[in-house]
């Protein structure tokens, strides 16, 4: 592979929220799994948005609603571009990956799937989704399965394939897991989800930032991801769903937009994507989600990826001298997480220990109580890399993390 | 021994040493909470948690000489050394004290700035706790 050094400080200038103190200390922030920062191109697609062509999009026959409807529209065409979709209209707003699985579930899941059918989801995932699923499973009769983990944190793919049959109609697993940075299979999970004629659901959250994702070669049926993960606003993500099968789909909510006419003898409903957009969207951040991923776009998904790892290898390694370090999560492929324990330390100490010396990690259960369970714990302590963090801040995080243990060994 | 309002000016003025330095009122704090008494295992019971805490937190009293008398632990420092504050104030106390305490310290050393708003929903929580048992000791009594 080709080294594409990025200029990390030039990124870290389009930053402007990482340049302050927190405590009376340089901000660290590694908390990027939850939330990434937006740059400065992001923050001022939004605003200009707001003072210059704010209109409620699509009916208006105005100039402002032109203009707006026009950045919308190609915000479309640029989550397309990203995903590498076929076409355009396969790209469905909502308002993050959680919306875009309860919509599948919903509608998908509704229409064509019934008692006794097998819904396939794993042991990584986070609650949005379990829960959709255990939803449609409450109210269909049909059953949840679940692939197990190994001590590693990776799938076990052997029983995967067990759990395949011609019961199972659909699958629906991360790429990433948000917990543990896990890179999954997700290739093979599709193909062999394929043979047994179940469909698929990728869940991109963890993975929109960290890889270059291309629905086409994969081949996935739907695939979900947050816009405020990957560099966007927060309230805007996008779900994308093969033709045929979206047109299959009945609506997920009803109201304005989803409609071609209404009549109380008879509702018929708009084209895909429209369809399943109901209401008045979050025009301003579809609009700067495009300004997001023009970001990943121009330093090249690949660029990013390999800095990151980058990070990832030294924090791995910097972390081995902290006395009583224990991973959690050691999968052969993974994304820049590092989730922790310190014997004997629980993690909330921890985080608020660090959190006064200006570094902001996450600790608890991530949403992923089931893994958890699992590793028989109430949760870690997670510190994750994004293309704006540096070695230095490595260094400092596990400077800090070593005077922080010392504070419970003394 | 000190009542309750002499017992907050104590904290209050305890915790002004640190000039709002987060790092040393953590420590602070967590020294507190390695002092308190051992809590009885057997006490560990579900009855015994504080509900609303993000770290588990236990909490028992007893009614003696006509004065409620708290033991508490938590699995987390930082909580355990917060839960002590409130023994240090409250345990001890006639139960109609406890009851119309007015707990200023916490605004004072500036709770929320250093524990943020989880944790002190968390600490809202013990205080209820502490007062339900002297309402009960009340009763009682």
């Amino acid at each position: 592979m080709v080294s594409t050094e990025l200029d990390i400080e030039s990124i870290r200038k389009q930053f402007p929220i990482l340049h302050q103190e927190v405590n009376g200390k340089p901000l660290i922030y590694f908390d990027n799994a939850a939330t990434s920062q937006k740059p400065q191109s992001v923050i001022d697609a939004l605003t200009h948005y707001y003072d210059s062509d704010n209109a409620n999009i699509h009916r208006g026959i105005h100039t402002l609603a032109e203009r707006s409807t026009t950045a919308f529209e190609d915000s479309r065409k640029a989550v397309a571009k990203f995903l590498n979709a076929n076409e355009v209209e396969e790209i469905i707003f909502t308002k993050g990956t959680t919306e875009g699985i309860n919509l599948v579930a919903s509608t998908f899941g509704r229409k064509f799937i019934s008692e006794g059918d097998e819904i396939v989801v794993s042991n990584l995932e986070h609650h949005s989704n379990i829960v959709p699923w255990q939803l449609l499973c409450e109210e269909k009769g049909c059953v949840l399965k679940v692939i197990p983990v190994n001590n590693q944190g990776e799938l076990i793919m052997e029983e995967f394939d067990k759990l395949l049959s011609d019961k199972t109609k659909f699958v629906s697993v991360n790429y990433i897991s948000n917990a543990l940075g896990t890179i999954n299979p997700v290739q093979d999970i599709i193909n062999k989800s394929h043979e047994v004629g179940a469909k698929v659901l990728i869940d991109a959250a963890q993975a929109a930032p960290h890889v270059r994702l291309d629905v086409q070669s994969m081949n996935c049926d739907f695939l979900a991801f947050s816009g405020h993960k990957v560099y966007g606003p927060t309230g805007v993500g996008a779900l994308y769903g093969k033709r045929e099968l979206l047109e299959k789909m009945p609506p997920y909510q009803g109201g304005g937009e989803m409609i071609k006419d209404v009549s109380f003898s008879g509702t018929t409903y708009n084209d895909i994507p429209y369809k399943f957009e109901a209401g008045t969207p979050n025009i301003g951040e579809v609009i700067a989600l495009k300004a997001a991923l023009d970001f990943v776009n121009d330093l090249t998904p690949e660029a990013i990826a390999e800095h990151e790892h980058e990070l990832l290898e030294y924090a791995n390694e910097l972390l081995k001298d902290v006395d009583g370090f224990q991973p959690v999560g050691t999968a052969k492929n993974k994304a820049s997480v590092v989730s922790f324990l310190i014997d004997g330390v629980h993690p909330f100490d921890l985080g608020q220990i660090l959190d006064a010396k200006g570094i902001a990690v996450r600790t608890g259960h991530h949403c992923a109580q089931p893994l958890m369970e699992r590793f028989e714990i109430e949760g870690t302590v997670r510190a994750s890399f994004s293309v704006y963090n540096t070695k230095e801040e490595i260094k400092e995080f596990v400077e800090a993390l070593k005077s922080a243990v010392k504070m419970f060994k003394a | 021994m000190a009542n309750i309002k002499e017992a907050q000016e104590e904290i209050i003025e305890n915790f002004s040493m640190f000039d709002g330095d987060m790092e040393m009122t953590i420590g602070y704090i967590m020294e507190l909470g390695s002092k308190l008494p051992e809590f009885p295992e057997e006490l560990k019971t579900d009855e015994n948690i504080v509900k609303g805490c993000q770290s588990k937190v236990w909490l028992s009293a007893d009614l003696i000489d006509g004065k409620v008398v708290y033991k508490a632990d938590s699995n987390t420092a930082i909580t355990k050394g917060l839960v002590s504050l409130l023994l240090t104030i409250l345990s001890g106390q006639d139960p109609d004290d406890i009851l119309s305490a007015d707990l200023y310290f916490k605004e004072k050393i500036g709770m929320n700035r250093f524990i943020g708003t989880q944790r002190s929903n968390g600490f809202a929580a013990m205080i209820k706790q502490m007062q339900i048992y002297a309402l009960a000791m009340k009763a009682k009594a």
